[in-house]
């Protein structure tokens, strides 16, 4: 019996790291997509802007950097 | 420079998770009480700790954006609160798990924990309401009034476990209680695993608010483009 307990012990301490983990990966590709979308975003307002003044253009340049 | 900073303190945080990693299964006995899955524990408080510590940062961001009205302090405290209520729901989730083999349920409403659960549903009604308004000074100030309102409760989460009989364990770290509760050894690898989930949190705050800050620059560019 304190074996039986024991092993599910152990057991629920993995589902416990388990999930910590797995929230935390969860955010970080989340992050990483969202980045990612934010590059396209930028890609697609400069191309809104490759005819634009010489002034936005200046300010795309800066937000790229 | 902000990049290499969130690279440098991730490798760090990093480092010291597989050193802790390393303490909590191959050098720590089990408790005696307990059994193995003390160790949740190590992950659990300083999650909580982590999230409460970003809620109150975000508080004096948001009285900051509200008596100066610049925007670089509300986006901060988004940023903040946003990996604030993922290291809460680690606490929560954790905790659980832990209640299930400890108390033999997986959830009860007790004091400690009910108000935690509160505590994510504000910030996570935070994140919602900021994704519903477009305008961002109005969307910066009603964001800003429900931290304060949600710290409120974060205050409440706190200090539950002394002013309330809980189900919840009450204080057991020596700089509460003046020390016997937890064992040294314990007590130790407690606090670095603290510091690096707190290396961790430091680092995905500051790629959020790089990524706040681009989206916001992205706004203003439409903006302009819609006005020419």
């Amino acid at each position: 019996m304190e074996g039986f307990m024991e092993a599910r012990n152990l057991t629920f301490l993995f589902y416990g790291f388990t999930a910590a983990w797995a929230i935390l990966l969860f955010y970080v590709i989340t992050l990483a997509r969202r980045g990612a979308q934010l590059k396209k975003d930028l890609e697609q307002v400069k191309r809104l802007f490759q005819t634009a003044p010489e002034e936005h253009r200046e300010r795309i340049e800066e937000s790229v950097r | 420079m902000r990049d290499r900073i969130a690279i440098a303190l991730a490798g760090a945080a990093a480092g010291l998770l597989a050193w802790n990693l390393y303490k909590m299964f191959l050098v720590l006995p089990d408790e005696a009480m307990q059994g193995p899955i003390f160790r949740i524990l190590f992950f659990h408080a300083p999650a909580a700790m982590v999230g409460m510590t970003g809620y109150f940062v975000a508080l004096v961001l948001s009285i900051l954006y509200l008596s100066s009205n610049q925007l670089r302090f509300d986006a901060l405290a988004a940023s903040i609160i946003e990996v604030s209520l993922v290291f809460s729901l680690i606490n929560i989730v954790t905790g659980s798990i832990w209640a299930r083999i400890i108390w033999g349920v997986w959830w009860t409403w007790d004091y400690r924990l009910t108000s935690q659960l509160v505590c994510i549903l504000i910030f996570a009604a935070y994140l919602m309401l900021r994704r519903g308004i477009d305008e961002p000074t109005q969307r910066a100030r009603l964001s800003s009034a429900l931290c304060i309102f949600g710290c409120i409760d974060v205050v409440i989460v706190w200090k539950s476990i002394e002013w309330f009989r809980n189900l919840h364990p009450g204080p057991v770290l020596s700089i509460r209680t003046g020390g016997g509760h937890m064992d040294p050894a314990y007590e130790r690898v407690f606090y670095w695993n603290l510091l690096a989930l707190l290396l961790v949190g430091i680092s995905l705050v500051l790629i959020r608010t790089r990524q706040e800050a681009t989206a916001r620059e992205i706004d203003s560019l439409r903006r302009l483009a819609h006005a020419q």
